[in-house]
């Protein structure tokens, strides 16, 4: 057996293990000996901010809220874009300024739909 | 088994270091004492200027104030405890890993102070947990912190691992939760916890 070439592996592979294995298992027993756990009820509850936590975790959100996200894009990739284009403003040429105003169009379109399909209104 | 203190100091001229397990182990834990995060009123002004760089707790290795009470060693009450907030400074009480400290800190933490009269303050913590320093002080200075601090170090340095007095977590028969209270009618129910309020309370006559 100690002629097989694997031995010297074998060996410090072992090694190894003891060197991770042995710390871990000197904590434990240390925490055994000297630091034994006194659970109760209150400290294994989740929530830790001084409250009982109240209902379930597993709340939905209203599906009516993805159009107030699709509206927060609206706004957002208009700003986005109306920034450069007001720095950028009198150096532009007919064609780039017409070409802004169908997108910013496009947009309001897009605004006039929400209204009029009165999301904009507080439910 | 300790060492005698005279021998200890001659050997450590010598070059040769004595100690035993239980020193070895409350200089560690009184080296790295952690703090909750956790201010009640003007007094937590006060703790955190103890924290900053002018009168610095981390000199005393105090300085790693957790947000969570699973990783805090101490809790320092600073300031009015009232009714409505002791059910929640109990319940964070129990929730903190063991062996666990508390420094009342300021005149309301210890007695309810100049709102002692109040309907709606709690007339001092210790009525619910078990406090391991009073400091005195509206507010106490960052000093009588300091002070504070140190006198619960040596108590914990104090301690001895078996036999009376050992750490709560050593003790398998002390207890690990203290009831929270809950709003009653006229007050807070139960009004005292008596494991920790040995006091009897002052019977008051009727024409008062």
């Amino acid at each position: 057996m100690v002629s097989s070439p694997y031995f010297s592996l074998g060996v410090l592979f072992l090694v190894a293990l003891c060197f991770g294995l042995t710390p871990l298992a000197l904590a434990w027993l240390w925490a055994k000996a000297f630091s034994p756990a006194k659970p109760n009820a209150i400290k294994n509850a989740i929530y830790e901010c001084g409250l009982v936590s109240k209902g379930d975790a597993w709340v939905q959100f209203h599906s009516a809220y993805y159009l107030y996200a699709i509206i927060f894009m609206i706004f957002d990739v208009e700003a986005v874009f109306l920034l450069p284009f007001a720095v950028a403003f009198t150096g532009l040429g007919a064609s780039a300024c017409l070409a802004m105003l169908v997108f910013v169009l496009l947009l309001i379109e897009g605004l006039a739909w929400a209204w009029a399909k009165g999301i904009l209104t507080w439910a | 088994m300790a060492v005698d203190e005279g021998l200890k100091i001659e050997l450590g001229k010598q070059g040769i270091f004595v100690t035993t397990i239980e020193e070895l182990y409350n200089w560690g834990r009184r080296s790295s004492i952690w703090p909750m995060q956790f201010g009640l009123a003007c007094c937590a002004i006060e703790m955190i200027a103890t924290t900053m760089a002018r009168y610095d707790l981390a000199r005393f290795g105090a300085e790693v104030f957790r947000p969570s009470p699973r990783q805090a060693d101490m809790m320092i009450i600073s300031g009015t405890v009232t009714k409505k907030m002791a059910p929640q400074v109990v319940r964070l009480y129990n929730q903190m890993a063991e062996p666990k400290y508390v420094i009342a800190m300021g005149a309301c933490a210890i007695s309810g102070g100049p709102f002692k009269q109040g309907y709606n303050v709690l007339k001092g913590i210790d009525r619910y947990i078990p406090v391991d320093v009073h400091i005195p002080g509206c507010p106490p200075r960052p000093e009588a912190l300091l002070h504070a601090f140190i006198t619960l170090q040596k108590k914990i340095d104090g301690q001895h691992l078996t036999g009376e007095g050992r750490p709560r977590h050593l003790d398998a028969n002390a207890p690990g939760e203290f009831p929270v209270p809950v709003q009653g009618e006229h007050d807070l129910e139960p009004s005292e916890n008596g494991l920790v309020w040995p006091l009897p309370a002052v019977k008051m006559g009727s024409g008062v």
